[in-house]
This record gives C-alpha cells, structure tokens and sequence, in this order.
C-alpha cells in the first residue's frame, strides 16, 4: 500500500535543505520524494498543511527502567513516549537493576521491547561487568545478540588499564564504545558545577575543567587502542579544543550533549529544584553556548535526549541527595525549537544532530529522507505554542525541568516503517 | 516593624529595612535577659520544635533559650539518632512533625537546601540553623548585632572574614548581610578553602593574612574544621596557624579598636590564639553569645506574629 504526504516542508539533514516538497511511502520505506507538487496516483493522501515533514529521531541514551524499576518506566511508556515525541529509533542505556551486562539480560529487554514497543528500540550494553570497571563484558557474544554500543553510562572506567584493554578488545570486534568523559576524583561527590552560583547555594561542585581532563585521558587511549569511540556528553567550552584535535587527527571520534545542556544553565536549579539536577550538572551559560555553537558548527555530532525517569520519591530530598537526571522523549524537540527559534540552529541542523548522525554513527539506513530508507517519519509544527503539563506526558515518571514551560513545537505525526504509531488529536 | 517574611530561611531574601527592625527588636531583648525577670509573652501558647539533623550545642540551647523566655513550649529532637536512620525521608519526617501541629520549627540539617525543602510542606514557621554550606542566618544576625553595639554602627565598616570560608554557612550568611548594610568585606584564607567565583559577590580576597587585615574595623574568625585539616585542604595544624591564626602580631595590623569576633566552639591555637580570644578589650566572643538569644528572641517573635496574623486572617476570611 502506497500514501503520499503533500504539501509538507521537507527537512533533510543530508542535503541541509528546507523546502516545500511531497513524500510517497512504501512497504516501509521511503518510495520517492520531491519539491513541489506532485499528482496523486491510486494511494492514501496525507495533507501535512505546509508543516515540517522529517526523519524520525534516532535518540541515543534513553534509559527505560527494565529490568528493575519498572514503576519509573517501562518499555511500553517510555514508547509511547517516544512516539508522542517523534523518537523512532530508541537506544537504551545499560545502567538498569542488574545492568545489561551479559547476553542473557539483553535478550529479556530485547523481548519486552519488541512486545510492548511501538517505535524501534536499540540496546546498548554495559562494557564492564555490573557496570563497575573491573572486568569487561562479553563484549562478542552482546554484539551477537544485539547490543550496538557498549557503555558504562555514568560511570567511569577508572582504571586507565581496564579501559584500555576494553578499549582494546572492542577495537577488535569493530564495537563502539560511548563513555562519560569526567575525572572521578575531581567529580566525586558534586551537583553542580563550580562558579558563583554553586558558591551561593552552598552545593558541592565539579570543574568543568574536569570534563576536559577525562576527555584527554580517553582521546589518548582511542590514539594508543584506534578504538571506535563515542562521548556521551560534551556540555564545556574547554572540551571542545581537544575534541576537534581528535577529529583532526582522524581518530574515529564523534561526541553528544543532551538536549538540556543546550538549553538550560546551572542558574535554573534555583532554590535547589531537583527536576534540574542532570549529569554532569547544568553549565554556565558561556558554555552553553560554547556547545550550542558547537553542535552548529558540526563539532559536536549527536544531541540526546538522555531521558533519565526518576519517581517522585528519588526527587523530593535535598538536592545533593536527590537522584540526577530527567524525562526528555516528548521534550527533546520542543525543546530544540528555543534554539531554532533563537536563530542559533536552523532545521536541517537540528536534525542532522538527532536523526542523520547517530543513525549513522550506529550503522543505520534510517535518519534520513531518501528513496529506499526507512519511513521513520515525523511530522511537527516548529511555531505551536504550548505550556507544558507534566502530568500530561506518557512517561511514568514526570520528573521534566520544563513542567510549566512555555514551548513552541508540537509533534503532529509519527510513522515507524511507514505505520502511524502516533497522530496528535 | 517591617518583617514580611514567612520564615527565616537566609539572608538573601531579607531586605536592608528588614534586617535592622530585627536588630532594633533583639535590642530591647538583650535589656530583657539583662534583667531580673526574663520572661516575655510574645510566644505564649505556642509549640516550637527544634529539629537538629547535625549535632550542636549552643545553637540548640540558644533557640531553646529563646523560646523558653518567650513563653514557648519547646520540644527537641535530636534527628541524627532517629527516623532518618530509618529510612524515612526528610519530607515524611516533616510531614509527621506538621501533624503534631508546631507553630515554630527549627530545623539544622547537613545538606544545603534541606531546611527550603522542609519549609514547603509545612503550614508552620521555619527556622534555619545552618544547612549544609548554604546559610545560618541568625548566627550573621547575631554576629551584626554584635558589631553594631560595638562600632556603633553596621555601616562603612571593613570587615575581614578569615579561614574556612569554603564550607562555611556561617560565611556566606555573613558576606550576605554585611554586602547588604553596605560594609567592605574582605576573606582571607588559603585558596583551597575559598568557595569557586567568590570574587563575584563583591569581595575582595586575600590569601595573605597580614595584608587582608590592614586597618579592619572587624576580625571575624572561622573554625577550621577537625577532618579539613590533615593533608586535605591544608598541610598541616601548626602551618595553618602559623599563616592564618590570629595571633597579637597579625591583629596589630588591624584598626587599634577592631574587635575580634569567633562563632564557636573555638580551636584555641588552630584558628585563634587563646590569649586574643580571652582579651576582653578585644574580643567580643561572649557578647556574640548573649546576642544570639536577644537576636532568636526576635526572629521568632516577628515570624510568630506574622503566623498569627495570617492564621487571624484565614479565619476572618473563611466561610462560617
């Protein structure tokens, strides 16, 4: 069965274009498409009303909470989240209760995500053993059933020798590795990030100047093991030098940052709001748009959401001891739309970061509009305005920093393999 | 007396007017707890509770003090030993505490903001005695009423603040109040215990001690505490004294009529020479003692009249 979508503004992060244009769907892929007008033959029509048609995000370092916690979120939310956001492909983390760490862990959330998810789900696998830097992961045999990346998530490799004999070994299998550039010491025991606003609130805090120093540590072994390496999270303007050498010298390195450090800074925690509490924590607004400008210019690859559920219980303490991270699936492109609509990302930008780039990071055909690529489609209008309701996400946890935002962005439609999983009433 | 404030959580939301109409009553408590009969009326009938999640003293016995003459009935509780060991939460805790129905509550607790979050999800005055390195207002209410009846005044003053102003809420609550009266602060200390972007509350700071205190009016000394000391943060005891103890020599670069001023408990030799801490020409130590009940007197009795007031209100304009 064939559907046309007309008279939609093409986003295509390939050929950085935004244009009017029409889309014809196929068996699950992309048929053909082109500018203009075009006569429809024997098919569905779809009447996108001049609103922008583009591929459906690709969201690497979504944590959905199975095995484990459950009741934070389940494969079933955290999908009709990530519908409801325009997420089509989601990449989950590994740092679940146990952590995804041997074949046999991912073959259950490999399960339950194929039975309760509407959008495609990746799994990304934890690179040492429970997540505690000691001893690597099965690393072959993960690869086997599934796991496209390997992580520690938050946590760092501390030991330099077991990193790089993870490293190493990966190195062999052609795996990707994606770490959490940080210094442990340094880091130990922050929630914010030192300046004048950790100062006054009297929070333990973190340089930023140790972001930098565990990206050197790593850039180094990447050069000693020509690992395949990915970090998660780059939100510091002095990162950013070290992270355009390695570029430079050919290594094979790509970095992230979450949507919230693009669009928050350390000054939104406020009177200790815990919704705000992310790591690494919120940045000083010069770096902020250190990376904003970074993400521009094609330094840093990749924006996430690094949608983090947490329940009400593990927020309302005292902001050290309140658990960090935040929902972000249904957030991540409204969110995007302040720097769209500040003039600081155009479109094709934006979704050359959250589709094109880590589709292809990951070895995908998806995150792109072309003839033969998947119908991984999102629909949205970049202008509605809306105040968000976090009691109204799909989430099951509402831990948003954006509960009450004004935000402008709406996701109109999401196709998976060409099906409708979600249509806004 | 202007004082619309619900709690007294920091300084920061205190206005210049506001903290001198507290200073101005605390004044007419120190006469009271000067004379024979001590007891006032202002908090007669109501319940405080103090809440110490760390363990004090005299910040306690202060506030218990307080009440006491004020007619209060005052229960403690010593948290560090109780529920939270437990496992109940800080909110859960507060929640129980708020059906008992408290009309003040004093909360300490180790993590900054605690004492913020707690004072959402109760219908009572709260009181901060000290979170985590967040703030301790009334220790900077009554460190100004200090000086104020030293000096004469709590204006165009050059105040030094010297030690461990890192983890110090006694510190930030200072700097806070004193920026607001218009005084010139200056820290001194050495640079692994000066907080990160402190130069931007408008400071200055020193890591000499014999610069920093050149013609102070106000020497206020910080403990240095115990587990910072080894290694850490500084080398070692004898050369934190030897470059940031206030001894004779260092002090005589100070104003010849600076006072020197100390929170307690004191590190006799540590931060503070014992001799200087004792002299009575110059320092002020136990007079900051007496003022911080004159100064708790009266931050409670102005939050208990704002209580009633508003409770007064409710009910006037309730149906029924």
């Amino acid at each position: 069965m064939r559907t046309l979508l007309t008279n939609a503004r093409l986003i295509d992060p390939e050929a950085q274009t935004d244009a009017p244009g029409w889309l014809r769907i196929e068996g699950g892929r992309i048929l053909a498409m082109g500018p203009g007008e075009t006569a429809a033959g024997d098919e569905d029509v779809i009447d996108c009303g001049a609103k922008c048609l583009a591929p459906g995000i690709v969201d690497i370092g979504v944590k959905v909470c199975e095995p484990g916690e459950r009741h934070k979120e389940s494969y079933g939310s955290a999908g009709l989240a990530a519908a409801a956001g325009g997420v089509t492909t989601m990449v989950t983390r590994p740092d679940t209760t146990p952590a995804i760490d041997s074949p046999e862990v991912l073959e259950f959330v490999t399960r339950r995500a194929r039975e309760a998810s509407p959008v495609h789900v990746l799994h990304m696998a934890a690179l040492t053993k429970n997540r505690e830097g000691r001893e690597m992961t099965e690393i072959g045999f993960l690869m086997d059933a599934g796991a496209v990346a390997f992580t520690d998530c938050d946590r760092v490799v501390a030991d330099t020798k077991v990193f790089s004999r993870a490293l190493t070994y990966a190195r062999s299998l052609g795996a990707l590795v994606i770490a959490h550039p940080q210094e442990p010491g340094l880091s130990a025991g922050a929630c914010a990030t030192s300046g004048k606003f950790a100062s006054l609130r009297g929070l333990p805090a973190v340089t930023p100047m140790a972001e930098r120093m565990g990206l050197d540590r790593d850039i180094a072994l990447v050069e000693m093991t020509g690992a395949r390496y990915h970090a998660d999270q780059i939100t510091t303007a002095r990162a950013l030098p070290a992270l355009a050498r390695a570029k430079a010298n050919g290594f094979d390195v790509t970095a992230g940052v979450s949507v919230h450090h693009l669009t928050l800074n350390e000054f939104d925690v406020s009177d200790y709001r815990t919704f705000f509490k992310v790591k690494p924590p919120l940045r000083a607004e010069d770096d902020r748009m250190a990376v904003v400008e970074a993400v521009q210019g094609g330094l840093i690859d990749i924006i996430s959401s690094m949608h983090t559920p947490q329940d009400e219980e593990s927020k309302r303490l005292p902001f050290e001891e309140a658990a960090a991270g935040a929902v972000a699936l249904e957030t991540l492109l409204p969110a995007l739309m302040r720097l769209y609509h500040a003039e600081q990302l155009t479109l094709p930008e934006i979704f050359r970061a959250i589709a094109l780039n880590p589709a292809r990071r990951l070895g995908r055909d998806c995150g792109r509009l072309a003839a033969c690529a998947p119908a991984d489609l999102v629909l949205f209008d970049p202008d509605a305005p809306f105040v968000l309701d976090r009691a109204k996400l799909q989430s099951k946890s509402k831990n948003t920093p954006f509960d009450g935002a004004r935000m402008q962005g709406r996701i109109l439609a999401t196709w998976v393999d060409g099906a409708i999983v979600y249509r806004r009433e | 007396m202007s004082f619309p404030h619900r709690h007294l959580l920091g300084i920061e939301p205190l206005a210049p007017a506001h903290i001198t109409a507290l200073l101005d009553l605390a004044e007419t408590y120190v006469d009271l707890n000067r004379g024979e009969d001590k007891h006032g009326v202002e908090l007669a009938g109501l319940t405080q509770i103090n809440m110490f999640f760390e363990a004090s003293t005299r910040t306690q016995a202060s506030f218990e003090l307080a009440g006491k003459r004020l007619g209060a009935d005052v229960m403690n509780m010593g948290m560090q030993t109780s529920s939270l060991k437990k496992g109940e939460t800080l909110i859960d805790t507060a929640l129980t505490l708020n059906a008992m129905r408290p009309d003040l509550l004093v909360v300490r607790h180790p993590h900054s903001g605690a004492v913020d979050l707690l004072a959402q999800k109760v219908n009572c005055a709260v009181l901060n005695a000290g979170d985590g390195r967040h703030e301790h207002p009334t220790q900077a209410l009554l460190d100004a009423l200090t000086i104020r009846r030293a000096k004469g005044r709590l204006h165009r003053l050059n105040v030094a603040i010297c030690g461990d102003i890192a983890h110090s809420r006694v510190a930030r609550s200072n700097i806070l109040l004193l920026g607001k009266m218009e005084n010139r602060v200056r820290l001194i200390g050495p640079p692994t215990l000066m907080p990160a972007g402190i130069a931007e509350f408008g400071v200055e700071v020193y890591d000499d001690m014999r610069e920093g205190l050149k013609d102070v009016d106000v020497v206020m000394m910080l403990r240095l505490q115990k587990e910072r000391m080894d290694g850490g943060f500084i080398p070692s005891e004898r050369e934190y004294f030897h470059r940031y103890g206030l001894d004779a020599e260092k002090l005589a670069l100070a104003k010849p009529d600076a006072i020197v001023m100390h929170p307690g408990p004191m590190n006799r030799g540590v931060e503070i020479d014992g001799e200087i801490a004792d002299d009575i020409n110059r320092s002020v130590i136990q007079e900051q003692v007496e003022m911080g009940v004159a100064v708790r007197m009266a931050a409670m009795h102005l939050l208990a009249r704002n209580l009633r007031a508003a409770r007064a209100q409710a009910r006037a304009g309730a149906p029924g």
